[in-house]
Protein backbone atom coordinates (compact mmCIF):
# COMPACT_ATOMS: atom_id res chain seq x y z
CA UNK A 1 0.00 0.00 0.00
CA UNK A 2 1.41 3.60 -1.10
CA UNK A 3 1.72 6.03 1.75
CA UNK A 4 1.74 9.47 2.14
CA UNK A 5 2.84 11.83 5.31
CA UNK A 6 1.89 15.55 6.07
CA UNK A 7 4.31 17.07 7.90
CA UNK A 8 3.06 18.53 11.24
CA UNK A 9 5.22 21.45 12.57
CA UNK A 10 2.09 22.98 14.10
CA UNK A 11 0.85 25.30 11.30
CA UNK A 12 -2.49 25.25 10.19
CA UNK A 13 -5.07 22.98 9.65
CA UNK A 14 -3.84 19.18 8.51
CA UNK A 15 -7.10 17.61 9.28
CA UNK A 16 -8.98 18.51 6.01
CA UNK A 17 -5.78 17.63 4.00
CA UNK A 18 -5.48 14.16 5.58
CA UNK A 19 -9.22 13.79 4.60
CA UNK A 20 -9.49 15.52 1.31
CA UNK A 21 -5.82 12.81 0.39
CA UNK A 22 -8.11 10.46 1.87
CA UNK A 23 -10.65 10.70 -0.30
CA UNK A 24 -8.71 11.46 -3.01
CA UNK A 25 -7.42 7.45 -2.63
CA UNK A 26 -8.92 5.65 -0.03
CA UNK A 27 -6.41 3.14 -0.94
CA UNK A 28 -3.53 5.21 0.49
CA UNK A 29 -2.11 5.49 3.97
CA UNK A 30 -2.26 8.91 5.76
CA UNK A 31 -0.02 10.07 8.30
CA UNK A 32 0.04 13.28 9.84
CA UNK A 33 3.09 13.82 11.65
CA UNK A 34 6.65 15.18 12.73
CA UNK A 35 8.62 11.94 13.27
CA UNK A 36 11.52 12.14 10.94
CA UNK A 37 11.43 8.36 10.44
CA UNK A 38 7.81 8.34 9.28
CA UNK A 39 8.13 11.40 6.90
CA UNK A 40 11.36 9.56 5.58
CA UNK A 41 9.49 6.46 5.41
CA UNK A 42 6.46 7.17 3.25
CA UNK A 43 5.93 7.34 -0.36
CA UNK A 44 5.01 10.78 -1.26
CA UNK A 45 5.30 13.97 1.42
CA UNK A 46 2.91 16.72 1.84
CA UNK A 47 4.12 20.07 3.37
CA UNK A 48 1.08 22.10 4.12
CA UNK A 49 0.86 25.57 6.38
CA UNK A 50 -1.28 29.15 6.44
CA UNK A 51 -0.05 31.53 8.58
CA UNK A 52 3.12 33.82 8.75
CA UNK A 53 6.54 32.60 6.82
CA UNK A 54 8.52 33.51 10.17
CA UNK A 55 6.27 31.71 12.42
CA UNK A 56 6.61 28.65 9.97
CA UNK A 57 10.66 28.94 9.54
CA UNK A 58 10.87 28.69 13.74
CA UNK A 59 8.48 26.04 13.90
CA UNK A 60 10.18 23.86 11.76
CA UNK A 61 13.85 24.47 13.11
CA UNK A 62 12.19 24.03 16.94
CA UNK A 63 11.07 20.80 15.83
CA UNK A 64 14.38 20.35 13.33
CA UNK A 65 12.95 19.36 10.54
CA UNK A 66 14.42 21.23 7.86
CA UNK A 67 16.69 18.88 7.45
CA UNK A 68 14.16 15.65 7.24
CA UNK A 69 11.95 18.12 5.03
CA UNK A 70 15.21 18.63 2.54
CA UNK A 71 16.01 15.48 2.78
CA UNK A 72 12.69 14.53 1.52
CA UNK A 73 12.09 16.75 -1.10
CA UNK A 74 15.27 15.96 -2.68
CA UNK A 75 14.01 11.83 -2.67
CA UNK A 76 10.49 11.88 -3.39
CA UNK A 77 6.91 13.15 -4.91
CA UNK A 78 6.86 16.29 -2.79
CA UNK A 79 3.63 18.37 -2.42
CA UNK A 80 4.39 22.25 -0.93
CA UNK A 81 0.75 23.66 0.07
CA UNK A 82 0.27 27.68 0.46
CA UNK A 83 2.87 28.87 2.59
CA UNK A 84 4.05 25.08 2.23
CA UNK A 85 4.95 26.41 -1.01
CA UNK A 86 6.37 29.90 -0.46
CA UNK A 87 9.00 27.95 2.04
CA UNK A 88 10.59 26.58 -0.66
CA UNK A 89 11.66 29.97 -2.32
CA UNK A 90 15.03 30.99 -1.23
CA UNK A 91 13.43 34.08 1.24
CA UNK A 92 10.17 36.04 1.74
CA UNK A 93 9.41 39.37 1.95
CA UNK A 94 7.13 38.32 4.50
CA UNK A 95 8.41 40.01 8.33
CA UNK A 96 10.63 42.15 7.32
CA UNK A 97 12.16 39.97 5.36
CA UNK A 98 12.79 35.55 6.07
CA UNK A 99 15.15 33.55 4.98
CA UNK A 100 13.57 30.35 3.64
CA UNK A 101 14.45 26.90 2.57
CA UNK A 102 15.88 27.60 -0.68
CA UNK A 103 15.15 24.46 -2.44
CA UNK A 104 13.39 26.35 -5.52
CA UNK A 105 15.27 29.28 -6.66
CA UNK A 106 13.31 32.60 -6.26
CA UNK A 107 11.45 34.92 -3.83
CA UNK A 108 7.86 35.46 -2.54
CA UNK A 109 6.55 38.53 -2.66
CA UNK A 110 3.76 40.67 -1.37
CA UNK A 111 0.43 42.16 -4.02
CA UNK A 112 1.17 45.27 -4.62
CA UNK A 113 -1.37 47.82 -2.34
CA UNK A 114 -3.42 50.23 -4.42
CA UNK A 115 -4.14 47.87 -7.17
CA UNK A 116 -7.32 47.87 -8.56
CA UNK A 117 -9.98 44.97 -10.33
CA UNK A 118 -11.44 45.27 -13.45
CA UNK A 119 -14.05 47.39 -12.40
CA UNK A 120 -12.14 49.86 -11.13
CA UNK A 121 -12.83 49.11 -7.26
CA UNK A 122 -9.62 48.79 -4.85
CA UNK A 123 -7.73 45.39 -5.10
CA UNK A 124 -8.41 43.00 -1.54
CA UNK A 125 -5.56 42.12 0.10
CA UNK A 126 -5.93 39.08 0.86
CA UNK A 127 -6.50 37.30 -2.21
CA UNK A 128 -9.52 34.95 -0.96
CA UNK A 129 -11.51 32.92 -2.65
CA UNK A 130 -12.09 31.17 -6.08
CA UNK A 131 -9.75 32.22 -8.97
CA UNK A 132 -8.71 30.19 -11.99
CA UNK A 133 -5.95 28.53 -12.63
CA UNK A 134 -3.75 28.34 -16.10
CA UNK A 135 -1.52 25.54 -16.21
CA UNK A 136 1.82 26.22 -17.99
CA UNK A 137 2.95 22.87 -19.89
CA UNK A 138 1.49 19.39 -19.21
CA UNK A 139 3.06 18.39 -15.66
CA UNK A 140 1.07 14.91 -14.48
CA UNK A 141 -0.39 16.61 -11.52
CA UNK A 142 -2.93 18.56 -14.12
CA UNK A 143 -3.80 15.31 -15.64
CA UNK A 144 -7.70 15.71 -16.42
CA UNK A 145 -7.61 19.69 -15.11
CA UNK A 146 -8.08 22.29 -18.10
CA UNK A 147 -7.20 25.85 -18.34
CA UNK A 148 -8.78 27.82 -16.48
CA UNK A 149 -9.90 25.52 -13.92
CA UNK A 150 -11.02 26.88 -10.26
CA UNK A 151 -9.10 26.90 -6.96
CA UNK A 152 -9.38 28.29 -3.91
CA UNK A 153 -7.09 30.78 -2.56
CA UNK A 154 -6.50 32.65 0.72
CA UNK A 155 -2.70 34.19 0.73
CA UNK A 156 -1.15 38.16 0.46
CA UNK A 157 2.11 37.22 -0.66
CA UNK A 158 2.92 34.92 -3.66
CA UNK A 159 6.19 33.03 -5.22
CA UNK A 160 8.26 35.11 -7.68
CA UNK A 161 10.34 32.11 -8.97
CA UNK A 162 13.90 33.05 -10.16
CA UNK A 163 13.57 30.49 -13.83
CA UNK A 164 10.34 30.43 -15.57
CA UNK A 165 10.65 27.18 -16.84
CA UNK A 166 9.55 26.44 -12.97
CA UNK A 167 6.13 28.11 -13.18
CA UNK A 168 3.77 25.33 -13.48
CA UNK A 169 0.41 27.34 -13.30
CA UNK A 170 -0.39 31.24 -13.63
CA UNK A 171 -3.52 33.20 -12.44
CA UNK A 172 -4.60 36.46 -12.98
CA UNK A 173 -4.70 38.97 -9.82
CA UNK A 174 -4.83 42.51 -11.35
CA UNK A 175 -1.64 40.90 -12.78
CA UNK A 176 0.05 37.23 -13.11
CA UNK A 177 0.96 35.39 -10.81
CA UNK A 178 3.30 31.84 -10.47
CA UNK A 179 0.01 29.81 -8.97
CA UNK A 180 2.11 26.40 -9.17
CA UNK A 181 5.71 25.80 -9.45
CA UNK A 182 7.64 22.48 -10.56
CA UNK A 183 10.86 21.99 -9.83
CA UNK A 184 12.04 17.79 -10.48
CA UNK A 185 10.29 15.77 -7.52
CA UNK A 186 8.93 18.98 -6.17
CA UNK A 187 5.32 20.46 -6.76
CA UNK A 188 4.04 23.37 -5.06
CA UNK A 189 0.53 25.51 -4.84
CA UNK A 190 -0.35 28.24 -3.61
CA UNK A 191 -3.99 27.44 -3.82
CA UNK A 192 -5.92 24.88 -1.29
CA UNK A 193 -6.34 22.31 -3.33
CA UNK A 194 -7.96 20.41 -0.17
CA UNK A 195 -10.71 23.15 -0.34
CA UNK A 196 -10.88 22.99 -4.24
CA UNK A 197 -13.66 20.96 -4.45
CA UNK A 198 -13.39 18.15 -7.57
CA UNK A 199 -10.73 19.62 -9.26
CA UNK A 200 -8.72 19.93 -6.06
CA UNK A 201 -9.30 16.11 -5.42
CA UNK A 202 -8.13 15.43 -9.08
CA UNK A 203 -4.96 17.28 -8.50
CA UNK A 204 -4.42 15.56 -5.38
CA UNK A 205 -5.02 12.12 -7.03
CA UNK A 206 -2.61 13.01 -9.63
CA UNK A 207 -0.10 13.83 -6.59
CA UNK A 208 -0.66 10.19 -5.47
CA UNK A 209 -0.46 8.73 -8.77
CA UNK A 210 3.29 10.64 -9.46
CA UNK A 211 5.93 9.14 -10.02
CA UNK A 212 8.85 11.57 -10.99
CA UNK A 213 11.30 9.85 -12.91
CA UNK A 214 14.76 10.62 -10.81
CA UNK B 1 -9.99 37.19 -11.80
CA UNK B 2 -10.97 36.25 -9.03
CA UNK B 3 -14.81 35.44 -8.52
CA UNK B 4 -17.57 36.42 -5.94
CA UNK B 5 -18.59 34.10 -3.81
CA UNK B 6 -21.80 32.64 -2.89
CA UNK B 7 -22.57 31.32 0.47
CA UNK B 8 -24.88 29.79 1.86
CA UNK B 9 -25.57 30.46 5.52
CA UNK B 10 -26.81 27.24 8.15
CA UNK B 11 -28.10 28.51 11.48
CA UNK B 12 -27.13 24.99 13.80
CA UNK B 13 -28.84 24.55 17.06
CA UNK B 14 -27.65 21.44 19.44
CA UNK B 15 -25.91 20.03 16.04
CA UNK B 16 -29.39 20.54 14.23
CA UNK B 17 -29.87 22.84 11.55
CA UNK B 18 -33.02 25.07 12.39
CA UNK B 19 -34.83 27.85 10.58
CA UNK B 20 -36.39 25.27 8.88
CA UNK B 21 -34.46 23.85 5.47
CA UNK B 22 -36.91 22.79 2.81
CA UNK B 23 -35.62 20.70 0.22
CA UNK B 24 -38.22 18.05 -1.29
CA UNK B 25 -35.23 15.69 -1.80
CA UNK B 26 -33.28 15.71 1.33
CA UNK B 27 -34.69 12.98 4.08
CA UNK B 28 -33.58 14.98 6.85
CA UNK B 29 -34.04 18.77 6.66
CA UNK B 30 -31.69 19.14 10.31
CA UNK B 31 -29.00 17.29 9.23
CA UNK B 32 -25.65 19.83 8.76
CA UNK B 33 -24.11 17.47 6.86
CA UNK B 34 -26.36 16.01 4.40
CA UNK B 35 -27.54 19.85 3.55
CA UNK B 36 -23.92 21.24 3.40
CA UNK B 37 -23.47 18.20 0.43
CA UNK B 38 -26.21 19.18 -1.10
CA UNK B 39 -24.75 23.03 -1.28
CA UNK B 40 -21.28 21.99 -2.51
CA UNK B 41 -23.09 19.68 -5.25
CA UNK B 42 -24.84 22.52 -6.57
CA UNK B 43 -21.81 25.14 -6.09
CA UNK B 44 -21.85 26.69 -3.65
CA UNK B 45 -18.51 28.40 -2.93
CA UNK B 46 -18.15 28.36 0.87
CA UNK B 47 -20.36 27.40 3.43
CA UNK B 48 -21.39 29.56 6.46
CA UNK B 49 -22.22 27.90 9.77
CA UNK B 50 -23.50 29.90 12.64
CA UNK B 51 -23.81 28.24 16.12
CA UNK B 52 -27.01 29.48 17.91
CA UNK B 53 -26.76 27.00 20.75
CA UNK B 54 -27.88 28.95 23.86
CA UNK B 55 -25.90 26.32 26.57
CA UNK B 56 -21.97 26.96 26.35
CA UNK B 57 -21.88 23.40 27.78
CA UNK B 58 -23.14 22.05 24.01
CA UNK B 59 -20.40 23.68 22.12
CA UNK B 60 -18.60 20.36 21.85
CA UNK B 61 -21.92 19.42 18.97
CA UNK B 62 -20.41 22.22 16.87
CA UNK B 63 -16.93 21.13 17.06
CA UNK B 64 -18.77 17.29 15.68
CA UNK B 65 -20.49 19.13 13.00
CA UNK B 66 -17.38 20.77 11.14
CA UNK B 67 -15.88 17.65 11.46
CA UNK B 68 -18.33 15.68 10.02
CA UNK B 69 -18.70 18.38 7.41
CA UNK B 70 -15.13 19.07 6.62
CA UNK B 71 -14.66 14.67 5.49
CA UNK B 72 -17.21 14.85 3.37
CA UNK B 73 -17.18 18.54 1.66
CA UNK B 74 -14.44 20.12 0.53
CA UNK B 75 -14.79 23.74 0.01
CA UNK B 76 -14.44 26.48 2.88
CA UNK B 77 -16.07 26.42 5.88
CA UNK B 78 -16.85 29.21 8.00
CA UNK B 79 -17.87 28.53 11.83
CA UNK B 80 -19.61 31.14 14.08
CA UNK B 81 -21.11 31.58 16.91
CA UNK B 82 -20.33 32.10 20.90
CA UNK B 83 -16.62 32.24 19.30
CA UNK B 84 -14.81 33.39 22.98
CA UNK B 85 -11.46 31.97 23.66
CA UNK B 86 -8.31 30.99 21.68
CA UNK B 87 -9.51 27.72 22.61
CA UNK B 88 -12.95 27.93 20.63
CA UNK B 89 -10.79 28.94 18.00
CA UNK B 90 -8.14 26.31 18.02
CA UNK B 91 -10.68 23.58 18.16
CA UNK B 92 -12.91 24.43 15.72
CA UNK B 93 -9.95 24.67 13.02
CA UNK B 94 -8.59 21.33 14.08
CA UNK B 95 -12.16 20.29 13.52
CA UNK B 96 -12.09 21.49 9.82
CA UNK B 97 -13.68 25.03 9.71
CA UNK B 98 -11.00 27.11 7.64
CA UNK B 99 -12.45 29.84 9.23
CA UNK B 100 -13.62 31.25 12.06
CA UNK B 101 -16.14 34.69 12.96
CA UNK B 102 -16.21 36.61 15.94
CA UNK B 103 -18.63 38.98 16.67
CA UNK B 104 -19.67 39.89 20.15
CA UNK B 105 -16.47 39.20 21.62
CA UNK B 106 -14.68 41.59 19.67
CA UNK B 107 -17.04 44.23 21.19
CA UNK B 108 -16.31 42.77 24.72
CA UNK B 109 -12.81 43.15 23.90
CA UNK B 110 -10.94 44.45 20.87
CA UNK B 111 -7.86 42.53 21.45
CA UNK B 112 -9.24 39.62 21.37
CA UNK B 113 -9.25 39.63 17.80
CA UNK B 114 -5.38 41.01 17.74
CA UNK B 115 -4.58 37.53 20.10
CA UNK B 116 -6.42 35.37 17.74
CA UNK B 117 -4.42 36.72 14.08
CA UNK B 118 -1.27 36.45 15.86
CA UNK B 119 -1.92 33.19 16.99
CA UNK B 120 -3.88 31.68 13.91
CA UNK B 121 -3.21 33.90 10.95
CA UNK B 122 -5.39 36.60 9.58
CA UNK B 123 -6.52 34.03 7.08
CA UNK B 124 -8.92 32.50 9.37
CA UNK B 125 -10.10 35.17 11.10
CA UNK B 126 -13.38 36.66 10.19
CA UNK B 127 -15.34 39.44 12.09
CA UNK B 128 -18.83 39.64 11.92
CA UNK B 129 -20.55 43.13 12.38
CA UNK B 130 -23.79 43.24 12.71
CA UNK B 131 -24.77 46.96 11.94
CA UNK B 132 -27.79 49.37 12.34
CA UNK B 133 -28.27 52.59 10.30
CA UNK B 134 -28.64 55.49 13.91
CA UNK B 135 -28.59 58.56 11.62
CA UNK B 136 -26.13 61.35 11.06
CA UNK B 137 -22.31 60.81 12.07
CA UNK B 138 -21.64 63.45 14.54
CA UNK B 139 -18.69 65.29 12.77
CA UNK B 140 -21.11 65.14 9.65
CA UNK B 141 -21.99 68.55 8.52
CA UNK B 142 -25.37 69.47 9.30
CA UNK B 143 -28.05 68.19 7.18
CA UNK B 144 -29.27 71.29 5.57
CA UNK B 145 -29.98 72.49 2.71
CA UNK B 146 -31.87 69.39 1.99
CA UNK B 147 -31.08 67.17 -0.61
CA UNK B 148 -30.18 63.11 -1.31
CA UNK B 149 -27.00 63.33 -1.42
CA UNK B 150 -26.19 64.97 1.70
CA UNK B 151 -28.77 63.01 3.39
CA UNK B 152 -26.60 60.23 2.12
CA UNK B 153 -23.33 61.52 3.27
CA UNK B 154 -24.74 61.91 6.95
CA UNK B 155 -25.94 58.20 7.41
CA UNK B 156 -24.22 56.40 10.26
CA UNK B 157 -24.28 53.14 11.17
CA UNK B 158 -23.77 52.04 15.07
CA UNK B 159 -22.63 48.30 15.82
CA UNK B 160 -25.08 46.34 17.96
CA UNK B 161 -25.38 43.28 19.96
CA UNK B 162 -27.56 40.49 21.09
CA UNK B 163 -29.18 40.01 17.84
CA UNK B 164 -29.81 44.00 17.16
CA UNK B 165 -30.80 45.06 20.67
CA UNK B 166 -27.93 46.09 22.64
CA UNK B 167 -26.46 49.56 20.97
CA UNK B 168 -22.56 50.11 21.61
CA UNK B 169 -21.78 53.11 20.45
CA UNK B 170 -19.33 52.51 17.45
CA UNK B 171 -19.43 53.64 14.69
CA UNK B 172 -19.60 50.72 12.21
CA UNK B 173 -17.03 52.33 9.43
CA UNK B 174 -14.44 53.53 12.02
CA UNK B 175 -15.15 49.42 13.98
CA UNK B 176 -14.30 47.90 10.58
CA UNK B 177 -11.08 50.02 10.15
CA UNK B 178 -10.07 49.14 13.67
CA UNK B 179 -11.23 45.56 13.39
CA UNK B 180 -8.70 45.00 10.39
CA UNK B 181 -5.94 47.18 12.06
CA UNK B 182 -5.90 44.25 14.83
CA UNK B 183 -5.70 41.81 12.17
CA UNK B 184 -9.06 40.88 10.64
CA UNK B 185 -8.79 38.78 7.35
CA UNK B 186 -12.24 39.43 6.26
CA UNK B 187 -15.65 40.83 7.36
CA UNK B 188 -18.79 39.49 7.98
CA UNK B 189 -21.04 42.63 7.81
CA UNK B 190 -25.46 42.31 8.44
CA UNK B 191 -27.61 44.85 7.91
CA UNK B 192 -29.32 44.74 11.24
CA UNK B 193 -31.99 46.38 9.77
CA UNK B 194 -32.57 44.57 6.63
CA UNK B 195 -32.01 41.02 8.16
CA UNK B 196 -34.68 38.63 7.36
CA UNK B 197 -36.85 41.58 5.46
CA UNK B 198 -36.50 40.24 2.02
CA UNK B 199 -35.09 43.86 0.88
CA UNK B 200 -32.19 43.25 -0.06
CA UNK B 201 -28.86 44.42 1.74
CA UNK B 202 -28.18 48.11 2.80
CA UNK B 203 -26.29 48.62 0.07
CA UNK B 204 -25.38 52.24 1.32
CA UNK B 205 -23.61 50.48 3.96
CA UNK B 206 -21.96 47.37 2.55
CA UNK B 207 -20.58 50.00 0.01
CA UNK B 208 -18.97 52.07 3.03
CA UNK B 209 -17.41 49.52 4.87
CA UNK B 210 -16.25 48.11 1.64
CA UNK B 211 -14.63 50.80 0.29
CA UNK B 212 -13.41 51.51 3.97
CA UNK B 213 -11.18 48.27 4.28
CA UNK B 214 -8.85 46.56 2.61
CA UNK B 215 -9.96 43.07 3.32
CA UNK B 216 -12.75 41.18 1.40
CA UNK B 217 -16.03 41.78 2.83
CA UNK B 218 -19.34 39.39 2.71
CA UNK B 219 -22.49 41.14 2.63
CA UNK B 220 -25.25 39.81 4.39
CA UNK B 221 -29.03 40.75 5.95
CA UNK B 222 -31.95 40.80 3.49
CA UNK B 223 -31.76 38.79 0.35
CA UNK B 224 -34.72 38.28 -0.35
CA UNK B 225 -34.47 37.59 -4.52
CA UNK B 226 -31.13 36.92 -7.26
CA UNK B 227 -31.54 40.78 -8.25
CA UNK B 228 -30.31 41.41 -4.43
CA UNK B 229 -27.26 39.21 -4.82
CA UNK B 230 -26.13 41.27 -7.88
CA UNK B 231 -26.83 44.60 -5.99
CA UNK B 232 -24.66 43.50 -3.34
CA UNK B 233 -21.62 42.64 -5.52
CA UNK B 234 -22.67 45.75 -8.37
CA UNK B 235 -23.80 48.66 -5.82
CA UNK B 236 -22.46 47.35 -2.98
CA UNK B 237 -19.02 46.59 -3.81
CA UNK B 238 -19.09 43.39 -1.94
CA UNK B 239 -16.60 40.42 -2.70
CA UNK B 240 -19.15 37.69 -1.08
CA UNK B 241 -22.66 37.38 -0.06
CA UNK B 242 -24.13 35.18 2.03
CA UNK B 243 -28.29 34.09 2.16
CA UNK B 244 -29.91 31.58 4.10
CA UNK B 245 -33.91 31.42 3.26
CA UNK B 246 -33.76 31.99 -0.30
CA UNK B 247 -31.34 28.90 -0.53
CA UNK B 248 -33.09 27.16 2.45
CA UNK B 249 -36.12 27.28 1.00
CA UNK B 250 -35.19 26.01 -2.38
CA UNK B 251 -36.88 29.39 -3.95
CA UNK B 252 -33.62 29.20 -5.87
CA UNK B 253 -30.95 26.71 -6.41
CA UNK B 254 -27.03 28.36 -6.02
CA UNK B 255 -26.71 27.46 -9.69
CA UNK B 256 -29.90 29.48 -10.92
CA UNK B 257 -27.70 32.42 -8.80
CA UNK B 258 -24.60 31.91 -9.88
CA UNK B 259 -26.10 31.75 -13.52
CA UNK B 260 -27.95 35.07 -12.95
CA UNK B 261 -24.73 36.68 -11.43
CA UNK B 262 -23.12 35.31 -14.83
CA UNK B 263 -25.60 36.74 -17.05
CA UNK B 264 -25.37 40.00 -15.30
CA UNK B 265 -21.41 40.51 -16.19
CA UNK B 266 -20.34 39.30 -12.77
CA UNK B 267 -17.55 36.81 -12.64
CA UNK B 268 -19.00 33.60 -10.61
CA UNK B 269 -17.71 29.72 -10.40
CA UNK B 270 -18.92 27.60 -12.50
Amino acid sequence: MSSVAIIDYGMGNLHSIAKALQHADPEVSVAVSDDPDVILRADRVVFPGVGAIRDCMHALARRELIPVLKQAAAAKPFLGICLGMQALLDESEENQGTRCLGLIPGRVVRFTEGLTDGSGGALKIPHMGWNRVDPAGDHPLWHGIGRGSWFYFVHSYHAWPAENEDVAATTEYSAPFASALAHGNIFAVQFHPEKSQETGLRLLANFLKWNPVQ
Amino acid sequence: MLAKRIIPCLDVDHGRVVKGVRFLEIRDAGDPVEIARRYDREGADEIAFLDITASVDDRDTMVHVVEQVAGEVFIPLTVGGGVRTLEDIRRLLNAGADKVSINSAAVARPEFVQEAAERFGSQCIVVAIDAKQVGPHPTASPPWPRSPQREKANVRWEIFTHGGRKPTGLDAVEWARRMVDYGAGEILLTSMDRDGTKQGFDLELTRAISEAVPVPVIASGGVGNLQHLADGIIEGKADAVLAASIFHFAEYSIREAKGYLAARGIEVRV
